[in-house]
């Protein structure tokens, strides 16, 4: 068989020499790439400094609450800006286009055995259309800049005095947009591109979760385009349709944007589902507990995030019947959640778990994780949210959820698949000690505001009574450690670029087909239509001495090989 | 599809295999070199031929969804306020909406027939067909020109606008380019503006039925009534809040027409101008396939630009199948 296990070896650092990095040089070359690595190379870029100025804005507004009247040279007015900045960029430009947009179109041809995408140019073109997008956001900036919360709840959003509201809401339909197209070629690419033997219950759980994430980015994303193209409208035009004053209807407005962007909440978390199986499969060494459970439970999430928009609306005035029946239908969510978290921790239940980076990221998520998920239930709960509704408390959820789980898990792909996008390793010991830091970082930043919330702080206040103080200073002081920690990280993977040592084509053990070709992987991915086998089997998956990393050989396979020795059950 | 299976032999070729045999190298290479436009990374016409199908349904669902949020924002006001879509549709020319049904309708015929050809290799009868398709997109957008342009005119508008006086006979052209005037309506007018104009204009906009015909039961439980019985009626929904929401301005003098008619307007122009928006994209897009066609890019092994557009053009006639209905013939 010429397979591509069969090549493994030195031929690999041969062939690497010519890697889609090299493929091609100049600016052009990366600026009009038809190649779904660099597209997800130049998505992650823009991601990771979207990232960086959105953290920034974080910590602007958690330094103003250290210490509201002390720090004076940021008015209230711009408190006001920056957490809506802070909420729009982190939420548009950075978790929703993370995962799928940067490292799935990285590795979802790859892991799958295609040569790209199905659609190479309409890639690019959301590519661009994510820059359009952000260019749009600083328009806003310049434009006067707006305040209205990353939610642009109507009547605010249609009378505020700051110009920047109709900018950001063209940036946001247009990052819509390149969100629409990115799932859409997802969408075809697993359904027509799969090589023989790829079916679908053997693709890897991370293609499984993308492509649930891409049925709800192509099915709800239209809904917030048109939502705030009306709102857009409305400022402008003064149509009336979301004002009472003029007969219209605000509230319209909230379910209009809420049946977008709840789905958006499982956008970005299902991806991040994805690369915590990937990740805990194959660090600890073990085939993943309950495959198909797992597989079916993204689906399921898909399915169910449709149907539980007016979870966020329990004060809104709906009436109590719609309100008891969106809340059983959010605790519907927990049961699909939760066979994930109980699957990953099957995985890990006596397998031989390496205390990776990844693997580090990969537990922290389980952990933050289980707490958002949890505390969802709690504000799920219609009594519990009336009193909770619009604090601190839900902040730190979704936080928790947001960053804690769809970030960390983000950051947790990154170190596992840095190795195999450039070609190098990073220093472990700086990777253990920054993953530290930004857990320690996040929990007290986060675990705090679950305090500060249940006592009664109002979210988006910049003033509070004095009691609230120790909360907020522990809480700021977790928020700069964070940013200590994402610095570290930020400094050993640049310097990993330069000075790292070289990564093999396998470094970590995986098994499924990404790590079965060369680090970084050549200009059309495979050189020969791959062999696809059981994705989570690591029995037959061996370290070499000579490679300096791990290779999948086939003669221990006992399909292949009789002679194979009889492999131990997991 | 029959069309396809006869006539796209390569489509339908058992020969052009899926799927080469694993482990045979370049397995698909003479497909790459037989067929100019097959993309590198796909094995086979056939593959390529489907997933551009397959991606061309997924974004008319997301089209299908666009416009069903709207749909639903219709469904919506029309529920809680039916006797205002029922009066205010009278102002809409059926005639003219109904002739612009059929010119759709016959569009969508040469499109088809379009990728009839096409499938078949006839370059000239594709030509003519993409023309003729163009020409009616064409005639559509000019009857919605007319149609706008006698609305703006009669100042059948949205929000504040709708209560603006009528300009006078004498006024001949009613800005041609009634977009500019869109723009100069300030956002934040809304409350001020109606009331310095309208003061002193005893009447306007006479619907085409006189509403006092309109028997207020069968327009729903508020019926054709004066705002403040509108407002009474309303029982403290928007209807209420609305009578008031103007300072003191009622929001026509005319006693029969219903409160909130500018919020037909509204969804009516957002609905009809996200549709004519689709349709100059299909201009755009016809276009683009004339000069494919002359260039002779299309033939009955590649005519995948062609079957897409006609895939687009046809959602957007059906959009409007539905929207004809639903405005035009509601009174």
């Amino acid at each position: 068989m010429t397979t591509l296990d069969a090549t493994q070896g030195r031929l690999n650092i041969e062939a690497s020499a010519d890697n889609y990095l090299t493929h091609t040089r100049g600016v052009l070359s990366w600026i009009l790439t038809l190649d779904h690595k660099r597209i997800g190379v130049m998505y992650l870029f823009a991601v990771l400094s979207s990232f960086f100025v959105g953290g920034v804005f974080a910590l602007l507004v958690r330094t103003k609450l250290l210490w509201p009247d002390a720090v004076s040279w940021m008015t209230k007015e711009q408190y006001n800006q920056l957490f809506t900045l802070h909420g729009a960029v982190m939420v548009f430009l950075v978790i929703i286009p993370s995962i799928p947009a940067a490292l799935g179109n990285f590795v979802l041809p790859i892991m799958l055995g295609a040569k790209d995408v199905a659609f190479p140019r309409l890639n690019l073109f959301s590519f661009w259309l994510w820059l359009a997008g952000a260019a749009c956001v600083i328009a806003s900036l310049l434009a006067g800049s707006f305040d209205t919360g990353w939610t642009f709840y109507t009547p605010y959003s249609t009378r505020t005095e700051f110009g920047g509201v109709v900018w950001v809401l063209t940036g946001v339909f247009i990052l819509g947009f390149s969100s629409i197209f990115t799932g859409m070629n997802f969408i075809v690419t697993i359904h027509k591109l799969r090589p023989p033997g790829m079916t679908w219950f053997r693709m890897p759980l991370f293609l499984w979760a993308i492509y649930a994430t891409a049925l709800i980015q192509v099915l709800a994303t239209p809904v917030l385009a048109i939502t705030l193209s009306l709102l857009a409208i409305e400022r402008m035009f003064h149509i009336g349709i979301f004002d009472p004053a003029m007969g219209g209807d605000p509230v319209l407005f909230q379910h209009f944007f809420w049946f977008y962007s709840h789905p958006a909440v499982y956008i970005m978390i299902l991806p991040g589902m994805g690369i915590i199986s990937e990740i805990i499969a194959v660090h600890s060494h073990r085939h993943i507990f309950g495959y198909r459970f797992i597989a079916f439970s993204s689906v399921a999430i898909a399915i169910f995030s449709f149907l539980v928009w007016g979870h966020h609306m329990f004060v809104s005035g709906q009436s109590s019947l719609m309100n008891t029946i969106f809340s059983a239908i959010t605790f519907s969510v927990a049961i699909p959640s939760a066979i994930k978290v109980f699957n990953w921790l099957g995985t890990l239940y006596k397998g031989s778990i390496s205390l990776t980076t990844p693997m580090l990221y990969g537990l922290s998520f389980l952990f933050l994780f289980t707490i958002g998920g949890l505390t969802g239930i709690h504000l799920g709960t219609l009594n519990v949210d009336i009193h909770l509704h619009d604090t601190y408390f839900v902040v730190a959820h979704f936080h928790y959820v947001m960053m804690g789980s769809a970030l960390i898990a983000m950051i947790g792909g990154l170190h596992h698949w840095w190795p195999k996008m450039f070609g190098r390793m990073y220093s472990e010991f700086w990777g253990a000690i920054a993953c530290g830091l930004v857990f320690v970082g996040f929990n007290v930043t986060f675990f705090t505001q679950f305090m500060l919330g249940s006592h009664g702080m109002p979210r988006r206040y910049y003033l509070y009574q004095p009691e609230y103080q120790i909360y907020h200073v522990i809480s700021t002081l977790g928020a700069y450690t964070m940013a200590i920690g994402f610095f570290i990280t930020a400094m050993y993977l640049i310097h990993s670029l330069f000075r790292g040592k070289l990564a093999p084509a396998n470094p970590w053990g995986g098994r499924s087909l990404e790590w079965q070709c060369p680090s970084p992987p050549p200009h059309d991915n495979f050189p020969t239509t791959p062999r696809v086998g059981d994705c989570y089997d690591f029995s037959i998956v061996r370290w070499d001495e000579k490679e300096g990393g791990y290779i999948v050989d086939r003669t221990l396979d006992p399909e292949l090989n009789p002679n194979a020795p009889k492999r131990s059950s997991h | 599809m029959t069309a396809i299976d006869s006539h796209a032999t390569p489509l339908a070729d058992p020969h052009a295999p899926a799927h080469p045999p694993g482990g045979a190298g370049h397995g698909d290479g003479h497909l790459h070199s037989k067929y100019p436009f097959l993309a590198h990374h796909f094995e086979s016409p056939a593959q390529q031929f489907d997933s551009g199908k397959l991606g061309m349904w997924i974004f008319l669902a997301t089209e299908v969804l666009f416009f069903g949020a709207l749909f639903a924002l219709y469904a919506v006001m029309r529920f809680r306020e039916p006797q205002v879509f029922a009066f205010a549709s009278q102002y809409l020319d059926t005639i003219m909406g109904g002739v612009n049904t059929c010119v759709l309708i016959l569009s969508s015929l040469t499109m088809a027939l379009g990728v009839h050809f096409a499938q078949r290799s006839k370059t000239g009868p594709l030509l003519v067909c993409l023309i003729l398709t163009f020409l009616g997109a064409c005639g559509f957008l000019v009857i919605k020109y007319f149609e706008y342009t006698h609305k703006f005119h009669d100042n059948l508008k949205w929000g504040p606008a709708f209560y603006m006086p009528v300009a006078g006979e004498h006024g001949a052209a009613p800005a041609p380019h009634a977009d500019t005037k869109l723009v100069e309506v300030p956002p934040a007018s809304g409350t001020a503006a109606p009331e310095a104009v309208v003061s002193n204009v005893p009447s306007y906009k006479t619907p085409p039925v006189d509403a006092s015909t309109i028997k207020a039961g069968s327009l729903g439980p508020i019926g054709i009534t004066s705002p403040s019985t509108a407002g009474e009626a309303g029982e403290g929904t928007h209807g209420a809040a609305a009578g008031h929401g103007h300072g003191d301005v009622p929001h026509l003098y005319d006693p029969d027409l219903p409160v909130d008619t500018h919020q037909f307007f509204a969804i009516y122009y957002a609905m009809t101008g996200l549709h004519g928006i689709h349709v100059v994209i299909g201009m755009g897009l016809m276009v683009w396939l004339m000069v494919g066609t002359i260039r002779n890019r299309f033939n009955s092994n590649y005519y995948t630009p062609v079957d897409l557009v006609g895939l687009y053009w046809h959602i957007v006639d059906l959009i409007w199948i539905f929207l004809f209905p639903l405005f035009y013939l509601i009174s």
